[in-house]
């Protein structure tokens, strides 16, 4: 019974069960498809993430380091003041040679004779230009040091420090580059006596644009940045969450909203150059609000920004859930009160992402701000958002286009910045959303 | 909440406050990228010496651009200095004095160099403006006649050169440099080469002739840069058998890099262009406007310690820096021309 039972058993499975298993083994087949595919695309994204990370890394970790030649410097009156005027003349101690107090003690440190004038414009062309102000600063914020000898910490030039750190190939021959043998010998001599030392570049952060590698940093960018994403989240999420409230909750629907809702997807796919043209003609030449200002930066950038928070918050709106308007409505609320106190703490992760992605965006932009004139050489710190300032990517893009080869590394490190400042932007975003999230 | 309140409270003061905002107190300056370097040096010197005044702030963007943003009339709210690296054109004077900007004054700053340059590791190169033409030009002659460039190596153009494919990088034709290229070289090399008879023979009108004269091939060969000498460095660095267009200035800072081609065989330096035996060079200008002089602190001072000699002259930091100094006699002329307020 058995015996005979089997074999038609089997003949009656085996057409079902193969075709079982061909769909399965298909369907598997698929799955495991496009695992691979899922992937070997975040393998790719993360091979070009670490690529363009570690050349910027690569190239930007040593602008972070900046070589100084400390010197005790001799203030002496008979340079900066010979004809003791200062008490009168408070111009006297502005335009005193500050670069000769520079000279007399390099000499006397290096042991020159200060008679051979080349040789001894070599050895002063190691140190900074900047050496004249950071000098006078200290003289003017304190006039007593006047005849006094203080250890004072100068700025190497830009190409000492270049060819310090290693990124001048020191055996093409000396007419072809920019530090020569002599000078190298000097530094090596210097850092030898532990003069002449490599330290952590604050200026990188505090210094203004200058036509000078040591002496410039992204100071004026960050704080040009700064007010420009303050007035950018000020202006655009009040209006952005307002407008798509209005548009998701209240707005009837009809051929009008219809093309309003078509017109802001729109705007959110403009290029953003198209907002620097519309800030040049609007905020600048009708307005007449100032060239450069970080006021107007903000404006444009907020213009930019407003699409991108609009479609977000809107989506974020549209997320919740209809029983929770509709439990509120029925427990009394108006329609006001169930948005303000339900939909929109529910909605409030989601606004708070788009928006800090709309900032994020903002930040990274530089064509809108080309046309209003953000892309500038500003060396003085803005004061408010009126006066002239540039942005770090602006910084960024001009430092790029530098032909000193101390601005390569300033470059990336500039970008190191930048992403730095992504990175806590989004660190907030999903803290925010954390705090928020929690509550409900 | 109540932070935002008082922040909103805060900028809408701040932007009433812009409408009744008092004199600009710095000079702004915009326009061409190669007088961008030299104008920075000053901005930042002229900050540094004059404590009183605030440091101009300097925008890039091209000459061009520059001009245009000169010309949208007088007050505050406009640039009062624009950086050109060419003459400013009779159409963009028409322009500016449509706009209300009739007292121009112009200030020649020096000569900028413009040289060939190709990866530090090739043999010496010795280059001809016909050289150049006969390998860039759309069109060139064989044998007596007009046919479309046929040449695919250097060593094809001429046997002095390297047997290696051709790749030039030129600049886009939106930068003031082409300009120069165009006429300096291609130009010159057609005349010499003698095409330029060949065309007239084909063309009547003289413009005509002399426009396809400077036309460039569109086969790959010839790489128009938009960018900035950064880009055309990179390009040379990835394909070291091109040969890159650049200003002496920057050459001059990436010298260990790059090999530098003679001209007519002349090799390019502060010297041998201030005295014009090098062909290739072309001065650099900018322009004020009078009627901001006086009314924008700093700007009359900006100029005149631009144009002093210890900013153009031959020791210059303007000069250390690659700007090839007018000569003395000249130099004298553009202060005397600006003190006396000579207008276009």
């Amino acid at each position: 019974m058995t015996e005979l039972a089997t074999p038609t058993v089997r003949v009656s499975t085996r057409p079902a069960e193969s075709r079982r298993d061909i769909g399965i083994k298909r369907r598997y087949a698929a799955e495991r498809r496009f695992r691979a595919y899922g992937i070997s695309a975040i393998v790719l994204g993360l091979f070009f993430l670490a690529v363009l990370l570690s050349t910027v890394i690569k190239n930007g970790y040593t602008a972070f380091q900046q070589t100084t030649i400390t010197l005790p410097i001799e203030f002496s009156e008979k340079v900066i003041d010979p004809k003791n005027e200062r008490a009168t003349d408070p111009k006297q101690l502005m335009t005193a040679n500050y670069p000769l107090l520079v000279r007399d003690a390099l000499v006397k440190q290096l042991g020159l004779d200060a008679t051979k004038r080349p040789l001894v414009k070599q050895a002063t062309d190691m140190v900074s230009a900047s050496a004249r102000t950071q000098l006078r600063d200290i003289v003017v914020a304190d006039p007593s040091v006047i005849g006094k000898t203080i250890p004072v910490t100068l700025l190497a030039e830009a190409n000492i420090d270049s060819a310090f750190k290693g990124q001048i190939d020191l055996s093409v021959d000396e007419s072809k580059r920019k530090v020569k043998d002599r000078q190298v010998a000097w530094m090596n001599q210097l850092a030898d006596a532990g003069v002449l030392k490599k330290s952590f570049n604050t200026g990188i952060f505090s210094f203004g644009a200058s036509s000078r590698p040591e002496a410039a940093g992204v100071g004026v960018a960050l704080v040009g940045s700064l007010y420009m994403m303050l007035i950018v989240l000020v202006l655009s999420l009040p209006i952005g969450v307002a407008a798509s409230i209005y548009l998701e909750e209240f707005a009837p629907k009809n051929r009008l909203t219809d093309l309003i809702e078509v017109n802001i997807n729109n705007l959110a796919a403009v290029p953003s150059i198209v907002y620097g043209l519309l800030g040049l003609a609007v905020f600048v030449n009708f307005a007449g609000m100032p060239r450069s200002a970080a006021l107007v930066g903000g404006f444009v950038l907020t213009l930019m920004t407003l699409p991108t928070i609009i479609i977000a918050t809107r989506a974020a709106l549209k997320a919740v859930p209809p029983s929770i308007r509709s439990a509120a409505l029925g427990l009394g609320a108006s329609k006001m009160q169930t948005i303000f106190h339900h939909v929109l703490p529910l909605a409030m992760p989601g606004i708070l992402t788009g928006t800090i992605i709309g900032l994020a965006h903002a930040l990274g932009e530089t064509a809108p701000l080309l046309l209003i004139g953000m892309v500038a050489f500003v060396v003085d710190y803005p004061g408010s958002p009126m006066e002239p300032s540039t942005a770090l990517p602006v910084q960024i893009y001009m430092w790029a286009n530098e032909a000193e080869r101390a601005f390569v590394e300033r470059t990336s490190g500039a970008i190191i910045i930048l992403l730095i400042f992504l990175v806590f932007m989004n660190l907030g975003a999903i803290l925010l959303r954390r705090r928020f999230e929690r509550r409900w | 909440m109540k932070a935002l309140k008082l922040t909103v409270a805060a900028l809408v003061a701040s932007a009433a406050f812009a409408g009744a905002a008092a004199a600009r107190d710095q000079v702004q300056v915009a326009g061409s990228s190669t007088v961008l370097p030299y104008a920075k040096i000053v901005a930042e010197t002229f900050g540094e010496t004059f404590p009183d005044f605030k440091t101009p702030v300097v925008e890039s963007g091209g000459s061009s651009a520059g001009l245009k943003e000169f010309c949208k009339g007088v007050g505050e709210d406009t640039i009062d200095i624009a950086n050109s690296s060419r003459k400013i054109k009779d159409s963009e004077i028409e322009a500016c004095k449509a706009a209300g900007v009739t007292e121009i004054q112009e200030v020649k700053i020096g000569y900028d160099g413009i040289v060939f340059a190709t990866d530090a590791g090739n043999a010496d190169l010795a280059l001809k403006p016909e050289h150049l033409y006969k390998a860039l030009a759309a069109e060139v002659v064989v044998d007596g006649k007009l046919v479309a460039n046929p040449y695919k190596k250097w060593s094809e153009v001429d046997a002095s050169l390297p047997d290696a494919e051709i790749a030039a990088y030129i600049p886009g034709e939106k930068h003031g440099t082409r300009e120069v290229f165009e006429e300096k070289i291609l130009a010159a090399g057609c005349k010499a080469e003698g095409a330029l008879d060949v065309i007239k023979a084909a063309i009547s009108d003289e413009k005509a002739a002399a426009k396809k004269c400077v036309a460039v091939r569109k086969d790959g060969m010839a790489v128009d840069i938009d960018g900035d000498y950064t880009e055309t460095l990179a390009r040379i660095a990835s394909n070291k058998s091109g040969i890159g267009v650049f200003g002496l200035s920057f050459y001059e800072n990436n010298a260990d890099k790059l090999k530098v081609a003679t001209v007519d065989g002349v090799v390019p330096s502060t010297e041998t262009i201030a005295s014009g035996e090098y062909p290739v060079s072309r001065p650099l200008f900018f322009y004020v406007k009078k009627a901001h002089m006086g009314v924008v602190p700093g700007l009359k001072e900006y100029v005149e310690f631009f144009i002093d000699d210890q900013m153009i002259g031959p020791d210059s930091p303007l000069a250390q820096y690659g700007l090839v100094a007018a000569p003395d006699a000249e130099r004298e002329e553009i202060r005397k021309a600006f003190e006396a307020g000579n207008m276009l």
